[in-house]
């Protein structure tokens, strides 16, 4: 039964930015987007397992910090080498200024 | 044979040899490396990509080509056309290494498809696969100077003297690259190869050396018709003329410094450098920096180094001190393989894993 989990307060990521979040073991990124809206992905970038939330934020896009691979965060979509395989996407709902997750 | 075993090197450059199924069992391959704490909005105003600066240089670099090209065929046949050959040959086999890099990185352009085109162009100057090269490089930067897991080592130990010497006149290239080429154009991938390229990728290695040979192709059968070496001196042997400058500047990336660490600052070097070498170059001097932060565009990495270098070892003051530094290290490499040039990290610096640094650097630092 997938859970919706609080992850931060909705303010706690700037604009255009990605912040880490830990739960159960597993890791996760938090992305707020250019138009104000939130989505969550995995946190390890597929190709090298590195931490996506030091990366880089471009509209719709986030660059992985090591080797500068690129991942469409809304869709988890693979779309510069070297990462080749997708992203999981996780759906996000903001309540009452904290940003949920739903973790399965 | 005992006594061929004793001389035989302890390093295993290979990717499927002892030495990379020991840098996996170990944990220096794809490990966790050392970066210098900076604050996230810092690094975020620092990681901006920017078209301006990527432009600017891209238009002084292809009409410094064209132009050098142009004073090249006006004058050939005369001795007049041997310094435009010499301007030439350096931005078309040297400078076209750092394009290459930045936009490999997708870092130089903030549009895409800029990064794309100039990464083709130069990949095809550099007579690099591309594809292959990009996982190369993205492997280096996975495990950097790990033996046995880094495609990219350009100087192994114990240092191959006479290698590092021709690789100045770019008559590897053509040893080594061109034939590459050839046989990746006929479907072949070494094991090498196959270990880096996802498999996925690999079809995409044997096209682009396809359209890599074509136009060598097409351009000996031009010099044919012409029944002159100018088309070739303009494509594929300025390889031979031009690549000292890469050379020169790129072998001190790494070079005489310790291997098998994950920490770039005892294996990386900075090196400060005259503008024309900088602009040809594209800011790779500060080359520490780039590899504890690839995601800072070659434009930002002389302030991106202001902030930092207060935890680096201190930058070589020029090409000239780096070399003197690095030629009795690779003398005493040829007798004991194991020697290596400590990096002394700055008292401001901090440690990082006490098995890279002796005890008195580690005191220094706290």
């Amino acid at each position: 039964m997938a859970e919706w989990i609080e992850a931060c307060a909705a303010d706690d990521i700037d604009e255009e930015d990605v912040i880490r979040f830990d739960h159960g073991g597993r890791t996760f990124a938090i992305y707020r987007s250019p138009d104000d809206e939130y989505f969550a992905t995995d946190g390890l970038c597929t190709h090298e397992k590195v931490h996506l939330a030091d990366g880089l934020v471009m509209d719709d896009i986030i660059e992985c910090p090591k080797h500068n691979g690129r991942f469409n965060y809304k869709t988890g979509e693979a779309k510069r080498p070297p990462v080749c395989v997708d992203l999981r996407t996780y759906p996000v709902r903001v309540e009452a200024g904290k940003v949920l997750i739903q973790v399965g | 044979m005992a006594a061929a075993e004793l001389v035989k090197s302890k390093r295993d450059y290979s990717l499927v040899g002892e030495s990379s199924k020991r840098a996996i069992e170990t944990g220096l391959a794809s490990a966790e490396w050392y970066h210098t704490e900076v604050p996230r909005k810092v690094m975020k105003e620092l990681m901006q990509r920017s078209d301006g600066p990527a432009i600017r240089d891209t238009i002084i670099w292809i009409a410094a080509i064209l132009g050098s090209a142009a004073g090249a065929v006006l004058f050939w046949g005369t001795w007049w056309c041997v310094p435009f050959f010499l301007v030439y040959g350096v931005l078309y086999a040297s400078s076209s290494d750092s394009r290459w890099h930045e936009c490999g990185h997708g870092t130089a352009f903030k549009t895409q498809w800029m990064n794309d085109a100039v990464y083709q162009i130069a990949s095809f100057m550099q007579m690099r696969n591309p594809v292959t090269w990009r996982w190369s490089h993205a492997r280096h930067h996975t495990d950097t100077i790990i033996v046995g897991r880094d495609a990219e080592i350009a100087v192994m130990r114990p240092p191959d003297l006479l290698r590092a010497a021709l690789a100045f006149t770019g008559l590897l290239d053509f040893r080594f690259s061109l034939p590459i080429l050839v046989r990746n154009a006929f479907g072949y991938l070494s094991p090498d190869e196959k270990d880096f390229i996802p498999e996925s990728e690999q079809p995409k290695a044997v096209a682009a050396a396809r359209w890599h040979m074509a136009i060598y192709a097409a351009t000996i059968a031009l010099a044919l018709y012409m029944w002159s070496f100018l088309p070739l001196m303009l494509i594929g042997l300025p390889r031979l003329f031009g690549t000292w400058h890469m050379v020169l500047t790129g072998l001190l990336q790494h070079i005489g410094l310790a291997d098998n660490v994950t920490d770039h600052r005892l294996n990386t070097r900075t090196v400060y450098m005259n503008p024309i070498s900088r602009f040809i170059y594209w800011n790779m001097n500060y080359h520490v920096e780039h590899h504890m932060f690839p995601m800072v565009p070659y434009h930002a990495l002389p302030k991106l180094h202001e902030i930092i270098r207060h935890d680096l070892p201190a930058p070589s003051p020029s090409m000239w001190h780096a070399y003197k530094e690095v030629w009795p290290v690779l003398m005493k490499q040829l007798r004991y393989e194991d020697h290596f040039l400590k990096r002394d990290l700055p008292p401001t610096a901090k440690p990082y894993r006490g098995e890279f640094h002796d005890l008195t650097i580690a005191a220094a630092a706290e």
